[in-house]
C-alpha cells in the first residue's frame, strides 16, 4: 500500500521533471546527441557548451524562430 | 456509420446543458447580480462541444488529416528545430507562443460596452473563426514543410498578393509594438514600485544569460527558478523603494519612459540573443503559465460577482470614453487575441509545424491552444467586469475627458450614470499603493485591479497592493520581451526588403545593416509610442482601433490563404469553413476602417476630426481637450497619420483578397492551370496519439510498436 503510493509519487515527480525539461528545451542537447548517434554512430559529438552556442546563433540568424505573439 | 454509446450521449448532453445554462443566465439577467460562474460555464461548455464536434469534423472530414503521413518533424528531423515533439509539450510551447498581452488587454477595453458583447464575441469568435484559422494554417503549413504564411501567400496566390501580405505584416508589427509599449508606459508612469520592479528584470535577465552561457550551459529549469525567485524579490523590494528616498528616481513621467523604452528596444535588439532575449523569454514564459493557472484557480475559487452592466449605453450610442464607435464593428476589432488573431498564423506557420509529430494532432495543438487562449480572454473580461464600473471608467477614460482630480473625475463618471465618490477613487488608488488611478488607460492597470481583487480574496486583503504590482509586472514583462523579439522580426523583414536595393543588407549579421535597420524599426514604433503618449485625445483611444484593425486584417490574409488552399486542394465544398469567417472578418474590419476614415462623427472619423481641429486653428480657437495651440496642431498631425494608415492597410488587404479570389475562380474554371506546392506523401513510422488522452485503439498501436520508435511516448 505505502510502497505503491510512494511509487506513484516518484512516477509523478519524474513526469513533472520530464515535462519541465522538455518545455524549457533543457533536453535539447540530449535529444541532439541521441539524434546524431542514431544517424551517424561514429561522428564526433559537440560539447553541451558548443551546442547551446550554436542554438542561440541560429536564433540570431532567423529571429522568426521562437517568435512570441502579442 | 458508427453508433454512439449511451455513456457518451449522456455526458455530452450534460456538457451542452451546462453551457446552455451559462448562456441563458448571461443573456436573460438584467439588473440582477450575475456570478462569473455563469460566464465560465458558458465558455467551458461551448469550448468542449466545439472541440469535440466542430474541430473533429474539420480535422477528419474537411482537412482529412492522415495519421499514416509523416510530418516534416519526422521526415526532416535534424534534432534541433525539426524534431517530433510530444504533443503535450508542443501544446505548452504553442500556447506560450500565442498567448501574451493581447488577450489580457482587448477584453478589458471592450468591457466599456458591457460584459455580454465581449463574451459572445470571444466565445463565438474562437469557435468559428480564431481556432479554425489556427488549426487550418497549422495543417497547411505542416503539409508544406513548415512554410511561413508569407511564403504560402506567395506560392499559392501569387507574387503580387504575397508582396502585399508581407508589407501588411511589417506595418502591423510596427503598430503592434507601438501600442503594446504604450500599455507599459501607461502602467508604469508615476509608479516607482512598478518601474523599479520592471527595471530589475534587466539585471536579472543578464544574470540568467551569463549563467546559461558561461556557468552551466543549457540548465534552463534551475536558472528559471532562480530568476523567478529574484523576480518576486524585486517585486517585494519595489514597495521598499517606493517608500524610501529613492522613490523620486523611479517616479518617471510618461515622456521619460518613452525614451527609456525606445532605447531599451534598440539596445536589446542588437545585443546577442543569449544576453537578454533568451533569458527574458524563459522568465516571461514561466510567469505567464504560472500566473494564468493562478488566475484560473482564483476565478473558480472566488467566483466573483460581475458588477459591470451586461450591455452599457455606450454600445449603441458609440460615444464611449475608452474607444469611440458603436458595438458593430468596434467590439470585434477591439477584442482580437482571444477571439480571432491574425498574429497566430505567424506561429502556426513556421515554428510549430516543424515540431508536430502527427497530422492528427493539429486539432489538439491548433484548435486546443486557441481555446486555451480564449479562456484567458474570458478571465480578463471577468477581471475587468468585477471592478466597480465607476472606477473602471475613471481608470480608462483619457484625462482630457475626466480631468486630473478625483472630484472632477467623480463628477464626469457620475454624469455617465456610474456612481463613484471622490473618496472612493482616492481610496482605490491607496489600496494598491499608487498615487492615482485616474486615466490609467491601456487595460493593464484595470486588469491588475481586478486580479488583485480576486487574489486578495483568497490570500487576505493585506496583499492587495502586492497582487496589483504582481499583475502589472507580469504583463509588462512579456510586453518588453515582445518589444525585443518584435523589433528583431521587423528588422529581419526590413533587411530582406532593403536587400533588394542594396545587397549587403541581405546578410543578416552584417553589423552596419543590423544597426541601421534596428534603429529604423525602433524609430517607427517609437514614433507611435511618442504620439500615443502626447495625444491630447488619449493615445489608447486613438491608436487601439488602428491596432485592432491591423491585427484583424492580418487574420483576413491568413483566412484568404486558407480558403484558397481549401479550394485548390479539391475541398471546394468545404471552402466555407474559412470562407465565412473571412467574409465576417473582412466585413467587420473594412466597416471599421471605413468609419475611422469617413465617419462624420469627429470622435470616430480621423479626417473629420482633423478638419474640425484645423478649422478651429484657422479661427484661432482652442477646442477641448486640447489646452493650447500646440495641442491643436498635435491633434491635426496625429489624426492625419492615423487616417492615412487606416486607409492604406485595408487597400493592401483588399489586394490580397482579390488576388486570392482570382486564383480560386481560375482554379474552378481551369484546374489544370493551378499548381499546389504540397510535399509528397511519405509513410510515417511514428506511433502517437491524436488527442491529449490516448484512445484504447491508440494504446494498442503504441504497445505493438514498442521498441520501434525512439523516445518515450508516455510519461
Amino acid at each position: 500500500m505505502l510502497r505503491s503510493a510512494l511509487h506513484r509519487v516518484v512516477r509523478t515527480l519524474r513526469g513533472v521533471r520530464w515535462y519541465l525539461r522538455e518545455l524549457t528545451d533543457e533536453s535539447a542537447y540530449d535529444r541532439y546527441v541521441a539524434h546524431l548517434r542514431a544517424i551517424r554512430p561514429g561522428a564526433p559529438v559537440p560539447t553541451r557548451r558548443a551546442f547551446e552556442r550554436m542554438r542561440t546563433q541560429r536564433q540570431e540568424a532567423d529571429p522568426r524562430q521562437g517568435f512570441r505573439c502579442c | 456509420m458508427r453508433t454512439a454509446n449511451v455513456r457518451s450521449i449522456v455526458i455530452w448532453t450534460l456538457v451542452a446543458l451546462v453551457g446552455a445554462a451559462g448562456w441563458s443566465v448571461l443573456a436573460l439577467s438584467r439588473g440582477e447580480d450575475v456570478s462569473a460562474a455563469w460566464m465560465v460555464a458558458a465558455a467551458l461548455g461551448s469550448y468542449a462541444i466545439a472541440y469535440r464536434f466542430y474541430a473533429k469534423f474539420i480535422a477528419y472530414k474537411v482537412l482529412k488529416v492522415d495519421h499514416t503521413r509523416a510530418t516534416p518533424a519526422e521526415r526532416l528531423n535534424n534534432g534541433i528545430d525539426f524534431h517530433p515533439t510530444d504533443r503535450r509539450v508542443l501544446l505548452g510551447h504553442h500556447f506560450a507562443a500565442i498567448a501574451g498581452a493581447g488577450p489580457l488587454v482587448g477584453p478589458v477595453l471592450a468591457a466599456q460596452m458591457g460584459y455580454l458583447p465581449g463574451t459572445v464575441w470571444i466565445i463565438a469568435g474562437v469557435v468559428f473563426a480564431g481556432a479554425v484559422q489556427d488549426m487550418v494554417v497549422l495543417f497547411f503549413s505542416t503539409r508544406r514543410n513548415g512554410r511561413s504564411l508569407g511564403q504560402m501567400a506567395r506560392e499559392e496566390i501569387g507574387p503580387f498578393g504575397g508582396a502585399a501580405a508581407l508589407i501588411a505584416a511589417f506595418a502591423i508589427m510596427i503598430i503592434l509594438l507601438g501600442v503594446l509599449a504604450l500599455v507599459v508606459v501607461n502602467a508604469l508612469a508615476a509608479s516607482p514600485w512598478g518601474t523599479f520592479s520592471i527595471a530589475m528584470t534587466i539585471p536579472i535577465a543578464l544574470l540568467m544569460g551569463f549563467y546559461l552561457r558561461v556557468l552551466r550551459p543549457g540548465r534552463v529549469t534551475e536558472v528559471s527558478l532562480l530568476g523567478v525567485a529574484l523576480l518576486l524579490l524585486a517585486l517585494v523590494a519595489g514597495r521598499w523603494v517606493a517608500e524610501s528616498s529613492w522613490a523620486g528616481t523611479f517616479t518617471l513621467a510618461p515622456s521619460t519612459l518613452v525614451v527609456w523604452l525606445v532605447a531599451y528596444g534598440f539596445v536589446a535588439s542588437i545585443l546577442p540573443v543569449w544576453m537578454l532575449l533568451a533569458p527574458r523569454d524563459y522568465l516571461s514564459t514561466f510567469m505567464k503559465i504560472g500566473t494564468i493557472l493562478l488566475l484560473a484557480l482564483g476565478v473558480v475559487i472566488v467566483l466573483p460577482t460581475l458588477r459591470m452592466d451586461a450591455v452599457t449605453d455606450f454600445a449603441s450610442r458609440g460615444d464611449g470614453p475608452v474607444f469611440a464607435g458603436s458595438l458593430f464593428p468596434f467590439v470585434f476589432i477591439t477584442i482580437a487575441c482571444g477571439a480571432l488573431s491574425g498574429f497566430h498564423s505567424l506561429i502556426s506557420s513556421g515554428t510549430t509545424p516543424k515540431m508536430i509529430q502527427k497530422e492528427t494532432q493539429v486539432r489538439m495543438i491548433g484548435y486546443g491552444s486557441m481555446l486555451m487562449e480564449s479562456s484567458v480572454a474570458v478571465m480578463a473580461l471577468v477581471a475587468a467586469s468585477i471592478v466597480d464600473p465607476g472606477l473602471y471608467f475613471a481608470m480608462n477614460a483619457p484625462s482630457g475627458v475626466i480631468g486630473t482630480t478625483v472630484e472632477n473625475a467623480s463628477q464626469v463618471v457620475t454624469g455617465w450614470g456610474y456612481q463613484i465618490s471622490p473618496g472612493d477613487l482616492a481610496q482605490a488608488a491607496k489600496n494598491v499603493e499608487e498615487s492615482s488611478l485616474l486615466s490609467r488607460t491601456g487595460g493593464a492597470p484595470t486588469l491588475a485591479v481586478g486580479v488583485s481583487e480576486i487574489f486578495s480574496q483568497v490570500t487576505g486583503g493585506g496583499l492587495r497592493a502586492f497582487w496589483y504590482h504582481f499583475a502589472i509586472m507580469f504583463e509588462a514583462l512579456f510586453i518588453l520581451t515582445a518589444l525585443d523579439a518584435g523589433t528583431r522580426v521587423g528588422r529581419f523583414m526590413l533587411q530582406d526588403l532593403l536587400g533588394n536595393v542594396f545587397r549587403p543588407f541581405r546578410n543578416v549579421s552584417w553589423k552596419p545593416g543590423l544597426v541601421v535597420t534596428s534603429a529604423i524599426v525602433c524609430g517607427l514604433w517609437g514614433y507611435f509610442l511618442w504620439v500615443g503618449v502626447h495625444e491630447p485625445l488619449g493615445g489608447i483611444n486613438q491608436l487601439f482601433p488602428v491596432f485592432g484593425i491591423s491585427n484583424q486584417l492580418l487574420a483576413a490574409v491568413a483566412l484568404a490563404v486558407c480558403t484558397t488552399l481549401l479550394v485548390k486542394s479539391g475541398r471546394l465544398k468545404w471552402a466555407w469553413i474559412t470562407g465565412i469567417p473571412l467574409a465576417w472578418d473582412a466585413t467587420v474590419t473594412l466597416t471599421a476602417s471605413w468609419q475611422k476614415v469617413f465617419s462624420s462623427d469627429p470622435r470616430v472619423g480621423f479626417f473629420k476630426q482633423r478638419s474640425v481641429f484645423q478649422d478651429a486653428i484657422d479661427a484661432g480657437k482652442v477646442l477641448p481637450p486640447a489646452k493650447n495651440m500646440d495641442d491643436m496642431h498635435t491633434v491635426v498631425t496625429n489624426s492625419t497619420v492615423d487616417g492615412i494608415l487606416t486607409a492604406l492597410l485595408p487597400v493592401l488587404i483588399v489586394v490580397v483578397i482579390a488576388d486570392a479570389l482570382r486564383v480560386c475562380v481560375r482554379h474552378i474554371r481551369r484546374p489544370a492551370l493551378s499548381s499546389l506546392s504540397e510535399s509528397p506523401y511519405v509513410e510515417s513510422r511514428i506511433v502517437a496519439p491524436a488527442g491529449l488522452f490516448p484512445t484504447q485503439q491508440e494504446k494498442e498501436e503504441a504497445r505493438a510498436a514498442i521498441g520501434a520508435s525512439p523516445g518515450r511516448s508516455d510519461a
